[in-house]
């Protein structure tokens, strides 16, 4: 069977399951461009590269399949870089696809040309550049084995324009055999033996249950183990979902803007058991001065992660959910109860603090909004965060039941990246409902992609928290700067005329009193909707832990100006 | 304290590349690093010496395995192995310090390749003391120009051939 290279990227996607790719067609790819019009693969026609990068990521987070973006060289492929990134920092199994210069003009800075694999080097898992159309079924083969494979991540292939139109006999290679792509480990029997001595000996035992929760499907064995051990569940911002925020011993988030109670339990617990965790800056604080009472037991499948920022006296290096399999039928039972309740007494001094609980002022918060949100929807739906105070806000006020039904940027922080994930998100689950939840600064960043929504006629609706500044910036400089705002309030447009003129319905929302009814309305319209929500502009995310500060040295909501307000 | 890890890598382009990205990135101190053909056709082997003072070395070897191209890392500081280093120093020399100079590096077992009028080239292979040793010596008289290749190591005996660098 001769093919070109262009038809061997499509019979590569059609034979690896993907249905549908995001990018944007440019000369050195347009011979791939060509071809795809022979193949039942979707493509949808974005309108920069980065929201392709990140629908390619939001459709990977959503459903747990490889997301696949394509683009042009040079400038199309340069602006994948920040998607590519944040598929990188938060281990999303994504493949890159990008034309590149016919092969005899690389290195001579060729119109349109970029070293795209040498850019991408630190940002992916694998790259590849292909100049030999023989080479071209097997390196794409190989390139989704290594974004599924193990800790899963980004996988950039640079074809070069020659290579797309040149022909050869297709040949499937049957397996992939790459040295360097190790197999999963089983957890060792050693491991498992010393972490259920500590289990055991535990009276102040706390889980840090992390993204890799999610990603080995392991929310059953951590409930169960939870429930054998009485052990309360911490969560990671990207955990949230893998456990039902609803359960018992689910106790919320941990870290920076995590809850005061959940901070202290940590510093105090005598055992921490981090499942699928990497004890990133952001939920540990000072390390000098984090958790110093307590053993640790470290569940990871990336050895790299092991010993990187907190050292650990069990290391576990395989499989979170088979790892939990075959711990918690050795565990005997066991009960908490003291612990528990010292946990709970901080649960009580934090619910008087909460903005909910707070008399109506008049006043809309962001926190309102959310809540709302989450009242409409019973936390059925899947919200797709950008970055910023709304996404802590979301991840405090939208209880999450079910994994994978929020979907954030954690490790990079990309401003721009709800849209586009959104999108993304809703093509891996058409039937969920769909929700982007933005602050009015990173909106801006990729908003042209409503025209992408618009297109693809997508059912997806907007909540757009608009304070007029750069919200979680502001928020720093009012506490670390002297509330000297530079460069933090920001003009925008007028969101509702903006969805309008992409053929959205926009709705405006100033009042507590507005948000569930507006909220309903969208729900019960089919299409997609924006609503622009005009909230409190110098409200602040609390608690906070201060960058680098020590975990339990948190900034509190001031209890009695509200209450007195 | 230093390390010395070896690695077999898939022999292909952009490979020292990544290696190299890799230490740049997460801030790994290198020492030197040596890559040349192993015994297995399409692979490379490569040796780094590494200060393991601000990284566990441990680290250093987990992340070289996540490289796809890298199909086996060891670090064999803590086993029995054969080092050696090579180095090509030309130094000053006068015609009447021949003599002299031959003789030290005759006691080094290293030898004088090549002889100028005021100078000669002195090549020297052993483990990192023994280059050091000599090089103190020959300091004195002005050492004009010098390359060390870098560590290369195999573990002795009957380690060998036990998944220790040394082939499949």
């Amino acid at each position: 069977m001769i093919r070109s290279g262009a038809q061997i990227v499509w019979e590569s996607l059609v034979k690896e399951g993907v249905e549908v790719v995001f990018g944007y067609p440019g000369g050195a790819i347009l011979p791939t461009y060509d071809a795809m019009l022979e193949y039942p693969v979707r493509h949808v026609l974005v309108r920069h590269e980065q929201g392709a990068a990140h629908m390619a990521d939001g459709y990977a987070r959503a459903s747990g399949r490889v997301g696949v973006a394509i683009a042009t060289s040079g400038p199309g492929a340069t602006n994948l870089v920040t998607g590519i990134a944040t598929a990188m920092l938060d281990s999303i199994p994504t493949v890159f696809i990008t034309g590149n210069v016919p092969s005899k003009l690389l290195g001579s800075d060729a119109f349109q040309e970029t070293d795209i694999t040498g850019i991408t080097l630190p940002i992916t898992k694998h790259n590849a550049l292909v100049t030999d159309v023989r080479e071209l079924a097997r390196t794409l083969k190989e390139a989704f084995a290594i974004a599924r494979g193990g800790r899963p991540g980004p996988v950039l292939v640079d074809i070069c324009k020659d290579t797309q139109q040149a022909k050869c006999e297709l040949e499937w290679p049957d397996s992939v055999d790459l040295p360097g792509l190790q197999p999963i480990p089983f957890p060792d029997k050693k491991g498992l033996e010393k972490a259920a001595e500590l289990i055991a000996k535990a009276e102040r035992p706390l889980i840090l249950a992390g993204h890799g929760v999610l990603k080995s499907g392991a929310t059953r064995a951590l409930v169960e183990f939870a429930e054998k051990t009485d052990t309360p569940i911490a969560m990671t911002l990207l955990g949230l979902g893998g456990v039902p925020a609803s359960h018992p011993l689910n106790l919320g988030m941990m870290g920076m803007h995590g809850e005061a109670y959940v901070n202290s339990a940590i510093q105090r617990a005598d055992l921490l058991l981090a499942f699928g965790m990497r004890f990133d800056d952001r939920v540990t604080g000072n390390l000098a001065t984090y958790a110093k009472a307590s053993k640790k037991v470290h569940v990871e499948i990336d050895p790299s992660e092991v010993g990187k920022n907190v050292a650990v006296d069990v290391a576990i290096v395989a499989d979170l959910r088979a790892t939990l399999e075959a711990l918690t039928p050795a565990l005997d039972p066991a009960s908490h109860q003291a612990w528990r309740d010292e946990i709970g007494r901080g649960q009580a001094e934090t619910r008087t603090r909460d903005i909910l609980h707070q008399p109506d002022n008049g006043h809309l918060y962001a926190a309102h909004v959310i809540h709302d949100l989450w009242r409409a929807t019973r936390g059925d739906a899947v919200v797709v965060t950008d970055v910023g105070q709304h996404q802590m806000w979301e991840a405090q006020y939208f209880a999450h039941e079910d994994p994978r039904s929020l979907i954030t940027s954690g490790g990079l922080g990309t401003m721009g990246f709800a849209l586009p994930a959104a999108i993304g998100a809703k093509f891996a689950r058409p039937d969920a409902e769909v929700w982007v939840i933005a602050g009015d600064g990173g909106f801006q960043m990729t908003q042209a992609e409503l025209a992408t929504l618009q297109q693809e006629r997508l059912d997806v609706k907007i909540a757009v928290v608009n304070n007029g500044y750069l919200g979680m910036v502001r928020q720093w400089q009012e506490f670390f700067y002297d509330k000297r705002y530079a460069a933090t309030p920001m003009l925008s447009p007028d969101f509702v005329k903006l969805g309008e003129a992409y053929g959205i319905p926009g709705h405006r929302v100033t009042k507590r009193a507005e948000v569930l009814d507006t909220v309903n309305r969208v729900r019960a319209t089919p299409g997609p909707a924006l609503i622009d929500f005009r909230v409190e502009k110098e409200e602040a995310v609390y608690p906070m832990v201060p960058a680098g500060a020590n975990l339990d040295a948190m900034i509190r909501r001031p209890v009695s100006e509200e209450v007195q307000a | 304290m230093k390390h010395t890890l070896v690695a077999r890598v898939q022999d292909q382009p952009g490979v020292l590349n990544r290696v190299a990205s890799l230490f740049r990135r997460r801030a790994f101190n290198i020492d030197s690093l040596t890559v040349g053909q192993s015994e297995v056709p399409g692979f490379s082997r490569m040796t780094f010496v590494v200060d393991a003072a601000r990284v566990p070395a441990r680290l250093v070897e987990e992340n070289l395995r996540k490289l796809i191209p890298v199909a086996e890392v060891h670090d064999v500081t803590h086993v029995p192995t054969v080092d050696r280093d090579l180095a090509l120093i030309r130094v000053k020399c006068a015609p009447g310090e021949r003599g002299e100079i031959a003789g030290l590096v005759d006691i080094f077992r290293g030898k004088v390749v090549d002889v100028a009028a005021d100078s000669l080239i002195v090549e020297l292979a052993g483990d990192a003391a023994k280059l050091d040793g000599l090089l103190e010596l020959l300091k004195p008289r002005g050492i004009l120009e010098m390359v060390r290749t870098g560590k290369v190591a195999m573990v002795r005996g009957a380690a060998a051939g036990n998944g220790n660098g040394n082939g499949n």
